[in-house]
């Protein structure tokens, strides 16, 4: 789909921080509220805007941290279908976090999210590894998160402010 | 007994003035919980590549002088850089000097330019720096004021106006600190004719090169005729975000760059080594950090004028720099009042605008180089002071406008 720079540049207002009033993104775009609000339904039914998800670093949240897990899926395709049908029906499963057909040594990449390794194993060994035509899976625990979407993940904030209150 | 030290003091010297945001750091440092729009500096670290390749460079051992006008190598970069973005050719091997900052390479041109007596001209406001360099290096500084009636731009026939047979040069600098005027090619064009019919010099600080946001950008030197009479000033601190590394630039016809390279040699030898390698990697890879650093400050720029005006403090729109420059007259303060009394009552710093010159007087400057979030809340307490001041906020503001 082709968009206008208008567009363009609500899209990327948003992008940045999705809470950020109407009124205000009007007045960064140059562009009249209704606009934006047009513009931002237009891009939801088109699914160019797929959802407002926050990123939380829940591994700072006691009782929380999630266990996540890559895993390398070698698969037979199927004839017609190649990989689709398979990832189609993988991605399903909810505890899927995403899912990549990947060129190289294997062929589905996914990330799986848990609350226990357990819970991942068995998701792994019972789910998984049964469906026909997974012919292996490799699986990677993941140990730290130093940057996510874009977002890096530190305690060491970069975003400090470190100028003086005043300068030429 | 101490020493009558007024006597050994340089005349010169003494009568510099201290400058009026130094007295507005000591308020606002002192004070806790402050949301400062009183920064001249990108809110942006230094792109990462950019920190990388300087701590490379120190881990391989890059610790030693460079050639005095900087590395041949960054030079290099530097002039097909002026060259590509600007459209403006210089010679690497003797054109150009790398210095400390873009303050450095004025205060090199002043000296290397000035005798006892003669005048320059600088467009109020203006940077706190150019009127002291001037004074600095002999010259008198002669002050051309601008308003906002036409967005804070010089006009060619302001400039005639306060040309005296002493004048020697002027200073200007487009995008501005602190009003943001830009001036466009046709602007420069008309005041080319006057600076070439007095046969005038011209330091053109262009620091602000890089955050242009509704035109781009014309350098003077690019301008027919100029480029023979234009020093050109830049460097890395904005548009590269790169203000603690103390790196800038200047290029030149080779007989001012001579000059300016003795001054140069005998007071700093170099700019630092390691901090060159950043520099190489800042204009070879980094140009698209540059450019959505431009986008982040356009559209704040939107913003805050937008906000400014419907809160009825008039605000044109600058079309470059980080730096808004509304009034503040409709409170009935002085700039010095407005901007000490928002800090006590608020918390927010500004920079009152008489210290960028008289013309200044009755304004104030915000810095857009702040997140969004930041700027939301400085905006609404600024409202909330404006009206505690009884002033009126403008209902009717019209929703859609082009920047002018
Ligand atoms: C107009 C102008 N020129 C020059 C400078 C100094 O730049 P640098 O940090 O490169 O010395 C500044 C910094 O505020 C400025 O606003």
């Amino acid at each position: 789909m082709r968009l206008s720079s208008e567009e363009i540049e609500i899209l990327k207002i948003i992008e940045e921080n999705h809470k950020i009033s109407v009124e205000t993104i009007a007045s960064m775009a140059l562009c009249s509220e209704e606009t934006v609000n047009q513009t931002i339904e237009k891009l939801e039914q088109a699914k160019i805007i797929m959802s407002y998800p926050t990123l939380i670093d829940w591994s700072k949240v006691e009782g929380h941290e999630n266990v996540v897990a890559m895993i390398d899926v070698k698969v037979t395709p199927k004839r017609g279908v190649g990989f689709d049908e398979v990832a189609g029906r993988i991605s399903r499963f909810s505890e899927v976090s995403s899912l990549y057909l990947m060129s190289g040594a294997y062929d589905l990449s996914i990330t799986v999210e848990g609350k226990t390794m357990n819970q991942i194993a068995t998701f792994v060994s019972e789910k998984l590894s049964t469906i026909e035509n997974v012919v292996s899976t490799t699986t990677h625990f993941m140990l730290k998160k130093y940057k996510h979407d874009g977002v890096i993940f530190s305690s060491d904030n970069e975003d400090k402010d470190r100028r003086m209150v005043v300068t030429p | 007994m101490s020493l009558e030290y007024n006597r050994y003091l340089s005349q010169t010297a003494k009568e510099l003035q201290p400058s009026g945001i130094r007295k507005f750091f000591d308020l606002a440092a002192s004070m806790e919980g402050v949301i400062s729009l009183g920064v001249g500096e990108p809110d942006f670290v230094t792109p990462w590549s950019i920190r990388e390749a300087a701590i490379l460079s120190i881990e391989q051992g890059f610790t030693s002088y460079t050639a005095n006008p900087g590395m041949l190598e960054l030079r290099q970069e530097i002039t097909s850089y002026l060259g590509t973005r600007f459209g403006v050719k210089y010679d690497p091997t003797n054109q150009v000097i790398v210095t400390i900052g873009a303050s450095q390479a004025i205060d090199l041109a002043f000296r290397a330019i000035l005798n006892q007596g003669d005048e320059v001209l600088i467009v109020e406001p203006a940077f706190v720096s150019y009127a002291p360099l001037v004074s600095i290096a002999g010259g008198t500084p002669i002050a051309v004021a601008t308003s906002p009636v036409n967005g804070f731009k010089v006009t060619a026939a302001q400039i005639e106006a306060a040309i005296t047979e002493n004048t020697k040069a002027i200073l200007l600098c487009s995008p501005n600190n602190p009003t943001g005027s830009t001036l466009t090619k046709d602007e420069l064009l008309e005041i080319s004719k006057v600076l070439k019919k007095h046969d005038l010099l011209v330091v053109s600080d262009e620091i602000y090169a890089e955050l242009t946001y509704d035109e781009s950008f014309t350098s003077m030197a690019s301008i027919e005729g100029m480029y023979e009479r234009t020093i050109l000033i830049n460097g890395f601190s904005k548009g590269f975000a790169m203000t603690g590394w103390r790196l800038g630039f200047l290029a030149a016809p080779k007989e001012f760059v001579e000059v300016m390279l003795k001054i140069f040699q005998y007071t700093t030898m170099c700019a630092p080594n390691m901090l060159q390698h950043g520099a190489i990697e800042a204009l070879r890879n980094t140009y698209h950090e540059v450019e959505s650093m431009r986008n982040s400050y356009r559209r704040r720029r939107n913003f805050v004028v937008q906000a400014l005006n419907q809160m009825g403090l008039d605000c044109h729109t600058p079309g470059g720099a980080f730096y808004v420059f509304p009034s503040i007259r409709a409170t009935g303060l002085s700039s010095e009042q407005f901007a000490e009394e928002l800090l006590m009552q608020e918390k927010v710093a500004v920079v009152p605008g008489h210290v960028f010159g008289e013309s200044g007087e009755g304004y104030i400057r915000c810095s857009y180089a702040t997140s969004m979030p930041q700027l939301q809340e400085a905006l609404k307490r600024i409202q909330r002071f404006i009206e505690s001041r009884g002033v009126n906020p403008k209902k009717d503001t019209v929703e859609c406008h082009t920047p002018s």
